[in-house]
């Protein structure tokens, strides 16, 4: 008895997972939900099998990549806003209102307007991810770069120390916690970017896949799509946390602390 | 005689907050303090002993009078001077042989042999050989002011100026740094202007404690502490010692307007 509840413990996830599924399947059965409303487990792995393993690495691919380049483009464009932000006040009383106007705009409804702009190619999706990504990881790095305790800001400039290496050797590490959880955010983020982008304009993709599936009432197909999205936003959130863990562990707690 | 190290001249500082009032921090501080003199700032919580401190770093600018250090008027942060702060505040990433290292780091942009050499000796000298490569997260708080102190002493500085730098540490091992102290400054003679909220610390440490006064902050008055170098526990043992300590509270406490 007693093991039967350590083991439970133990595999507390997987078990979770498991009873949902079964519970998922069991009330498709038992109220006899058409295919077309609401897919069943079993119904869905069945249309996983319609499509050939290429076709759906053709569309897992394009997706990724629009995640990837606009996931960069937002860590590119954001790393120098946050450190002008932090140096220099009057630029934070210039970008900053500019930053909060484009972060109050919802980016599914420009979405359309960036398409007409860009054209109907990989750019205006990229751009779409990066708008959407940027503005958190901005925030987060400006609190991260402000973070700083103020009595080694003293000792760098007690130093004249350069507002270079200061940067560097100082407010950078010490803006690493924060870099990682908005990282760790913004990836999730930049998957739904690419998923909008894809609604808006694509020929291949995850996101098209679900809606061209839902438009010819292929309810499990689109589902396949949907399970292969939350996997992928599974994956690259891990592979941050693993880089994290593996090249920057100082910054996290301790967990024996002494 | 010798001309003073470090010379106050009717120094005042006033700050201007954002809302433009104005708060006068310090006010008239004329302050002679000689070659390897200890003198210790003492006094009620914002009596501006801090900003003083900062003045004579050159990390702030006077508003009135004149700071100088070497007859020259102190307009920048100088070479002479190393810092101790409240807090250690050490870099969570780097190793303690690095921490104590880092200043060159952080002037040079890299660290030369002879540094790293210089950095090995002073763990040793403040009794961290065994832990040179540890983390500070793996430190005691008395072990990271440590290395803090180590840190302040890379380029041995003339002067050192100490920011209430045993105030976060247990009563313990508060002593334990005071001897440590005492015993660095005997082997490397510097002149130290030293913060502190501790009467028994100022009278077991310095050559003259200046008591300050607070709003706007004022010198109360200036002691010569009487002790005989060098000290040790025993002097906190001094007949004189206890009479002394009431007497710089009660000049500390009376007509002061708030902590």
């Amino acid at each position: 008895m007693h093991s039967l509840l350590a083991y439970a413990h133990r595999h507390a996830p997987l078990l979770t997972a498991v009873g949902l599924l079964v519970a998922w399947e069991l009330a498709c059965r038992l109220f006899a939900v058409p295919a077309y409303v609401f897919p069943a487990p079993s119904e869905i792995v069945r249309a996983a099998g319609t499509f050939t393993v290429p076709q759906l690495f053709g569309h897992f691919r394009s997706t990724v990549e629009v995640v990837i380049a606009g996931f960069i483009a937002a860590i590119a464009v954001s790393f120098p806003v946050a450190v002008m932000i932090t140096h220099s006040p009057l630029l934070s009383r210039t970008l900053v209102p500019i930053l909060v106007v484009i972060h109050s705009t919802p980016i599914v409804a420009v979405a359309p307007i960036i398409v007409v702009a860009l054209g109907a190619g990989v750019l205006p999706r990229v751009v779409i991810t990066c708008l959407i990504t940027f503005f958190p990881l901005v925030i987060s790095l400006v609190a991260g770069l402000r973070s700083t305790p103020a009595e080694i800001l003293e000792l760098s400039r007690s130093l004249r120390a350069s507002r270079n290496r200061e940067l560097w050797f100082i407010r950078m590490p010490f803006a690493v916690p924060y870099i990682f959880s908005a990282l760790k955010v913004c990836i999730t983020l930049a998957v739904i970017g690419a998923v909008v982008g894809e609604f808006v304009t694509a020929e291949s993709g995850l996101g098209y896949l679900i809606l061209f599936s839902t438009s010819m009432m292929k309810m499990p197909q689109s589902f396949v799509a949907l399970a292969i999205l939350v996997v992928l936003s599974l994956l690259l959130y891990q592979a941050i946390e693993r880089v994290e863990r593996r090249w920057f562990a100082w910054s996290l707690p301790r967990r024996d602390p002494a | 005689m010798e001309p003073p190290v470090i010379e106050l001249a009717g120094v005042g500082k006033t700050f201007i907050a954002s809302d433009r009032s104005s708060t006068e921090a310090l006010s008239g501080i004329d302050l002679g303090i000689a070659r390897h003199e200890f003198v210790a700032l003492i006094g009620p919580s914002g009596c501006g002993k801090s900003t003083l401190l900062r003045l004579m770093a050159g990390l702030l600018p006077a508003s009135a009078g004149s700071v100088r250090i070497y007859r020259q008027p102190v307009t920048e942060p100088r070479d002479e001077i190393g810092i101790v702060f409240q807090r250690p505040t050490l870099l969570p990433w780097m190793s303690v042989l690095d921490n104590v290292a880092f200043p060159v780091k952080l002037k040079t942009g890299r660290v030369d042999p002879a540094t790293l050499a210089r950095a090995r000796e002073l763990v040793g000298m403040v009794g961290l050989a065994d832990f040179i490569d540890k983390r500070p997260d793996e430190l005691s708080g008395g072990m990271q002011q440590r290395v803090g102190i180590a840190r302040s002493l890379l380029h041995d500085p003339d002067i050192l100026l100490m920011d209430e730098p045993f105030s976060a540490l247990d009563a313990l091992t508060r002593d334990e740094m005071s001897l440590e102290l005492l015993r660095i400054l005997r082997d490397t003679p510097k002149t130290v202007v030293f913060v502190t909220h501790s009467i028994p610390e100022a009278l077991l440490l310095a050559d003259r404690i200046v008591v300050m006064q607070a709003r706007p902050g004022r010198v109360r008055d200036v002691i010569d502490v009487p002790f005989a170098r060098p000290r040790s526990l025993d002097t906190l043992t001094d007949s004189r010692f206890n009479r002394m300590a009431n007497e710089i509270r009660e000049q500390v406490f009376t007509r002061r307007t708030e902590s």
